[in-house]
């Protein structure tokens, strides 16, 4: 396998994007990463995307998106729920390691705005199991909910001990502007808001919205004179039970210990060397597991990271969801994982202004699939 | 409208039957082929007692279609006695009334309407608190 670098990153705001279909987003996407990358050839189209076929009634998205951008070559989508975009970033960058092919255009994609929001809720809903979670009304936030009283109960947790993960997320996406909701809150905000699914209320839980995020990835061979070429060290992929129940422990996310322990073994590191962790933040609780299981804390003691002031920018612990995670920068499902993805190369690259983690050289990125289920992480690094 | 699918579910559906593995005597519920402890095969079916205690809860308040009609609805991870956890609606109880370790036991009941006033109705297993019988 040879060394893979990313050259080119472009994205849309997430945002209500009422005038742009899901082709003119990923579309926006593509063509802002060939200017970023000053190139436009690419060999091959990996399209990260979950909810094309329930809510836009479009499948065969890799070939729309190749059409809309007028390309003709092999052109993919890849779903695994929330971390399709993951997915398909580590699909391209296969593909180019492995000698197939010599570029690789990645782009996630979501379209949400334009379903009613109980038909959104049924269609996340598809990522949990269908016989045997769904068909009892649970929704996507209900099985989150389920794991978070659990967690509280088993560690002795109180509600508003998550709220630092919130508060971070909302503080930094305010530096961001492509963040959907980019602007800080208060801990009284927090306490205060509304109850969805007892005991996750509305600022534990990510706003969905419409957006892409696209990356242009080759050979670090091919770009080694370029000192904005990010290099790919470290990629890993596992899978979890499907259902919550089925899982022998239903608070510990052994999928993203799976991942991450082989991102951590490609790349030659360890927790210690990461500067910063864009995490999947979809609700509160995830961010603690997802700590937990990457080995930045103890299980059942991620919460304390939060407390300390150790995920924040400038205080020389493990700074996450630097752009705002999903709470604050917005969750758009199936393009999710290429935010994550793009975030980090700005980070990488020090373009992130008063968001910037200062001297950062090594970042990871964790995207979530189901409620655990699939698990995608990567590691990045600038020379 | 999805018959073969309920239908093929109405034993695990209305009896709670799982599997029992042959090898390693665990019980499984939902029935798969494959032993999640053993990873050997598990084909032999299993009546669950239905009895069981809440291992945790929520209540849906924004539900996915087809559930819309009976919000808010509380649901639990009910970790059955013989071991396994499952996912479903508690009912015949309020959720201030629900906590952790509750008692509970399975009971049939419907589960929604799939389609409009023409569509099936879908039944299923839910659980209550666990009645106690006076001597």
């Amino acid at each position: 396998m040879r060394k893979i670098a990313i050259i080119g990153i472009g994205q849309t705001k997430v945002h209500e994007h009422w005038n742009l279909s899901i082709r003119e987003l990923a579309g926006k996407a593509i063509f802002a990463a060939q200017k970023d990358a000053g190139r436009k050839n690419f060999d091959a189209l990996f399209v990260g995307n979950m909810l094309s076929g329930l809510i836009d009634q479009q499948n065969n998205l890799g070939a729309v998106i190749a059409d809309w951008v007028g390309f003709k070559g092999e052109a993919v989508k890849i779903e695994t729920a929330c971390s399709s975009g993951a997915s398909a970033f580590r699909a391209g960058m296969m593909a180019v390691a492995s000698g197939e092919i010599d570029s690789a255009m990645v782009v996630g994609v979501e379209k949400m705005t334009d379903a009613a929001p109980n038909d959104i809720t049924s269609a996340l809903a598809t990522a949990a199991d269908s016989d045997w979670e769904l068909e009892q009304g649970v929704s996507f936030v209900g099985l989150n909910a389920l794991i978070m009283r659990r967690y509280m109960h088993e560690y002795g947790w109180q509600h508003e001990d998550f709220a630092p993960f919130s508060l971070n997320s909302h503080a930094n996406a305010a530096h961001n502007p492509h963040a959907r909701l980019p602007f800080a809150i208060s801990e009284k905000q927090y306490k205060n808001s509304a109850m969805i699914a007892a005991p996750i209320n509305l600022m534990d839980a990510s706003p969905t919205g419409d957006g892409a995020a696209s990356a242009l990835i080759v050979p670090l061979e091919s770009v080694h004179n370029n000192k904005r070429a990010v290099e790919i060290v470290g990629s890993g992929a596992a899978t979890d039970t499907l259902s919550v129940h089925s899982r022998k422990m239903p608070l510990f996310l052994q999928a993203a210990y799976l991942s991450a322990k082989y991102a951590y073994a490609q790349a030659g590191n360890a927790p210690e060397d990461i500067d910063f962790f864009e995490l999947h933040d979809a609700f509160s609780i995830m961010a603690a597991l997802s700590l937990e299981a990457c080995g930045f804390a103890e299980k059942g003691q991620g919460p304390r990271l939060g407390l300390s002031g150790a995920i924040k920018l400038k205080h020389g612990g493990i700074p996450i969801c630097t752009r705002g995670g999903l709470k604050a920068r917005g969750h758009p499902v199936g393009a999710t994982g290429m935010y994550q993805i793009i975030e980090s190369v700005q980070q990488l690259r020090g373009e992130c202004g008063e968001a910037q983690v200062q001297g950062a050289k090594i970042g990871m990125a964790q995207n979530i699939g189901g409620s655990g289920a699939s698990i995608i992480t990567h590691i990045l690094k600038i020379s | 409208m999805e018959i073969p699918r309920h239908w093929r579910l109405k034993k695990q559906r209305y009896g709670l039957i799982g599997e029992v593995c042959p090898h390693c005597d665990s019980k499984i519920f939902p029935p798969r082929d494959i032993c999640p402890d053993c990873g050997k095969e598990a084909k032999d079916e299993f009546a669950f007692s239905g009895a069981g205690e809440v291992y945790s809860y929520t209540t849906i308040y924004n539900a996915p279609s087809g559930f819309e009609h009976t919000i808010p609805y509380t649901v639990a991870l009910v970790q059955l006695e013989e071991g396994p956890l499952i996912t479903a609606q508690l009912t015949d109880v309020d959720e201030e009334h629900v906590s952790i370790g509750m008692p509970v036991e399975m009971v049939t009941r419907k589960l929604r309407e799939d389609g409009d006033e023409r569509g099936m109705l879908v039944y299923g297993y839910k659980f209550r608190p666990k009645l106690v019988v006076a001597a």
